[in-house]
This record gives C-alpha cells, sequence and structure tokens, in this order.
C-alpha cells in the first residue's frame, strides 16, 4: 500500500555524534540510520568521523573501522567484501548497492548510510529479507525436467549458454526489488525485479522443461504486471545487469504465447 | 497477527491467470493512439475559429467523423486500462474496487456521450 508519510515511530530523530580522531588531518564525516528493537525509540542518524588515512577505499572498509574502533554496537551484514555474497547491500549516498564494491571517492560531501528502502528493518542496516528470500524460492529457481535424467550430463550448446549471461550473475542482493516504486507500494503481491529475472533466467534456460508452468505461474497482473519499465532496477544494480529487460522478455513472451 | 509461513505469503493466492491481455491491449491501443491523435488535432485545429456552419460541416463529412469516434472510443478504453493500472498501484481492498468500477463506468458514459453528440452533429 502506498505511503506519503513515514508512520509516527519510524520518524527519524539525529543520534548521537561521535568525537573526531585525534590528530586526524584527513577526515570525513558518516551519517549512519540506527534502530534497535530492544531499545523501544525511533530511528536515529548517529555521526561518525573516520581517519581516510588509516580506512580502505571501500565504503565497507569505513563501516567495518567503525565497528571495531569507535562504536562495536553498529549493526550490518557483510561477508565476501569483493561483491559476490550481496550480504551488504544498502542505501548508500541515495542509491542501493553493495558497500564492499562501492568506493568513498564516488561520492561527494558526506557518506550518509540506511538500510535498503522501504524493507522491515531488524536492526540498524540489517532490512528483514524473508518475504523477499520466500518469492524468490517461489518461482523455483531449479533446473526442473521431466525427461529421465541422461546417464552423464544435460547438455547446452554455447549459443543457448550465451543467453544466460546477465542473468545468472545475480547475487540476491535486494538492490533492485528495494528501489522499484511497485515494490514498494505491492511488494507482498508484485515479484519485484531480482525474483523477476531469476524466472527468466530459468524460462530460457534450454535444458529446463517446465517453461509453460513457469509462465503460467507468473501470468498475473501483480505479479509480473506491476513492472511499469521504471529502470530504477537496472540503474542501481551493483552488478551492472538490466531485470527490467528480463520482465520486458517475460511479458514478451506472454503475448508471444497468447496471440 | 496470523501465523503463516513466508513461502505461504510469497506464493499469495497462486497466479489469476490474466494481466497479458491488458498489456496487449496496452501496447496496441497506445500505438493505434499515437497515429490517431495527432490526426485528430489537425482536424480539431482546422476547424477551431471557424463558423458554426463550418464546423458542423467539419465534423459531418465520414473521414473527420469517423476518426473523432475512433479517437474517443479508442482514447477513453485506453484511458480507463491505464486509471485501471493506477488504481490498482495506489489503492487496495474496497476502496480499489470501487475506484476501477467508476472509472470504467466513466470511460463508458463519455464514449456514449461523445458518440451521441457526434451522431447528431454527422447525421
Amino acid at each position: 500500500m502506498v505511503q506519503f508519510t513515514l508512520p509516527k515511530n519510524s520518524k527519524i530523530k539525529t543520534g548521537k555524534t561521535w568525537p573526531k580522531p585525534e590528530g586526524a588531518t584527513n577526515v570525513r564525516k558518516f551519517q549512519i540510520y540506527r534502530w534497535s528493537p530492544d531499545e523501544n525509540e525511533n530511528p536515529r542518524v548517529d555521526t561518525y568521523f573516520v581517519d581516510m588515512d588509516k580506512c580502505g577505499p571501500m565504503v565497507l572498509d569505513a563501516l567495518i573501522k567503525i565497528k571495531n574502533e569507535i562504536d562495536p554496537t553498529l549493526t550490518f551484514r557483510r561477508s565476501c567484501r569483493e561483491g559476490i555474497c550481496g550480504s551488504c547491500a544498502m542505501n548508500i549516498d541515495g542509491i542501493n548497492t553493495l558497500a564492499c564494491i562501492y568506493g568513498m571517492d564516488e561520492i561527494k560531501g558526506d557518506v550518509k548510510i540506511y538500510p535498503l528502502p522501504h524493507m522491515p528493518v531488524v536492526k540498524d542496516l540489517i532490512p528483514d529479507l524473508t518475504h523477499f528470500y520466500a518469492q524468490h524460492a517461489s518461482i523455483m529457481p531449479w533446473l526442473e525436467t521431466k525427461t529421465n535424467r541422461p546417464a552423464k550430463e544435460w547438455k547446452q550448446s554455447i549459443e543457448d549458454r550465451k543467453k544466460l549471461d546477465g542473468l545468472y550473475e545475480c547475487v540476491m542482493c535486494a538492490s533492485c526489488s528495494t528501489s522499484c516504486p511497485s515494490y514498494w507500494w505491492n511488494g507482498d503481491r508484485y515479484l519485484g525485479p531480482a525474483a523477476l529475472l531469476h524466472a527468466y533466467r530459468w524460462i530460457i534456460d534450454s535444458r529446463d522443461e517446465a517453461t509453460g508452468e513457469r509462465l503460467d505461474n507468473l501470468e498475473d497482473p501483480f505479479k509480473l504486471y506491476r513492472c511499469h519499465t521504471i529502470m530504477n532496477c537496472a540503474k542501481t544494480c551493483p552488478k551492472g545487469l538490466n531485470p527490467a529487460k528480463a520482465i520486458a522478455e517475460i511479458k514478451r513472451m506472454m503475448i508471444n504465447r497468447a496471440v | 497477527m496470523r501465523y503463516l509461513t513466508a513461502r505461504k505469503r510469497a506464493e499469495g493466492k497462486g497466479a489469476a491467470h490474466t494481466g497479458t491481455e491488458h498489456h496487449w491491449y496496452m501496447t496496441v491501443s497506445a500505438v493505434g493512439l499515437a497515429f490517431l491523435i495527432p490526426a485528430f488535432v489537425y482536424i480539431f485545429g482546422s476547424a477551431l475559429g471557424g463558423s458554426y456552419e463550418e464546423v458542423i460541416a467539419t465534423f459531418s463529412r465520414p473521414v473527420p467523423a469517423i476518426l473523432t469516434a475512433m479517437t474517443l472510443v479508442l482514447g477513453m478504453r485506453h484511458f480507463a486500462k491505464g486509471a485501471q493500472m493506477m488504481i490498482e498501484d495506489y489503492a487496495q481492498g474496497t476502496a480499489r474496487k470501487l475506484a476501477i468500477m467508476v472509472v470504467i463506468g466513466l470511460s463508458y458514459v463519455l464514449i456514449a456521450v461523445g458518440l451521441f453528440a457526434l451522431a447528431k452533429i454527422a447525421l
């Protein structure tokens, strides 16, 4: 459901300002969203100062430095530190991206970090992605076959394999879905760009034998047709993928089998 | 609070198996209107500023009258389906259903009124 104002208990207040590091000459200001379910208070934005001469180049480096040296209560997900796991997706400088591959040199002025938009927050920069993952599971992200399993392997031509490029690279970080206004307003029913990109990845897999069932399951005014080609997903994807194109291809396939 | 699994919430009631016709109609009608609206604007513009008799004469001719009728019908149907999509985006529950009914009804009323006026002029 569309919401034009934040609920009363979600309005963000100004939080604590931590002291600047002593003796540092190259200092950068970080404004970071904080909220804890244990405190029964509104979310706040805390201000930190990081000595950039003693910090790595990526936003995640600064977050880890803040957690290790300034405020150990700051909470965020991270794992691989090279854009493969998708854990550290957050809203940095107004853009949904991965903190581990987003350089601080790309940001002008203060670094503002918030959790992914329009998702329930577990704590600080950690969104609740339960529904997002369940939507992904609902598109059956696996090879579905009816023919008996071959003795050796399911074969695929080089040309058919190439069709999966630009799709299989998705790391399910949720940056695209949480940048989509349609997903904000109708995320309970609209599958969102990430799940639909994965759906298309299995629909066009030459080895998959459930193409018809997959299209049947997607043919719905909300599951698929909430996409209005806004293109925020393609603009924000930290892996440079184009979920909007995948969705357009699914719509084209729907028309081709109906008309 | 209902105790539903995440998977049940995500799957909902399954797929409605509709939406493709709506999408196809909007695509085709948009292309049609891209041709019809400039033609209608040209006809309307050429009649604009003329005397009562000249305007009546313009819309009494078959091509302007038929073209105006087509623009009206297609435009209103396109409007209704587009507005339905917008309402589905922003409203929920009974408000959604009522608003969609109002918009569809309004489009048919405008079509009926427009065609009646056109018929009165042309015939």
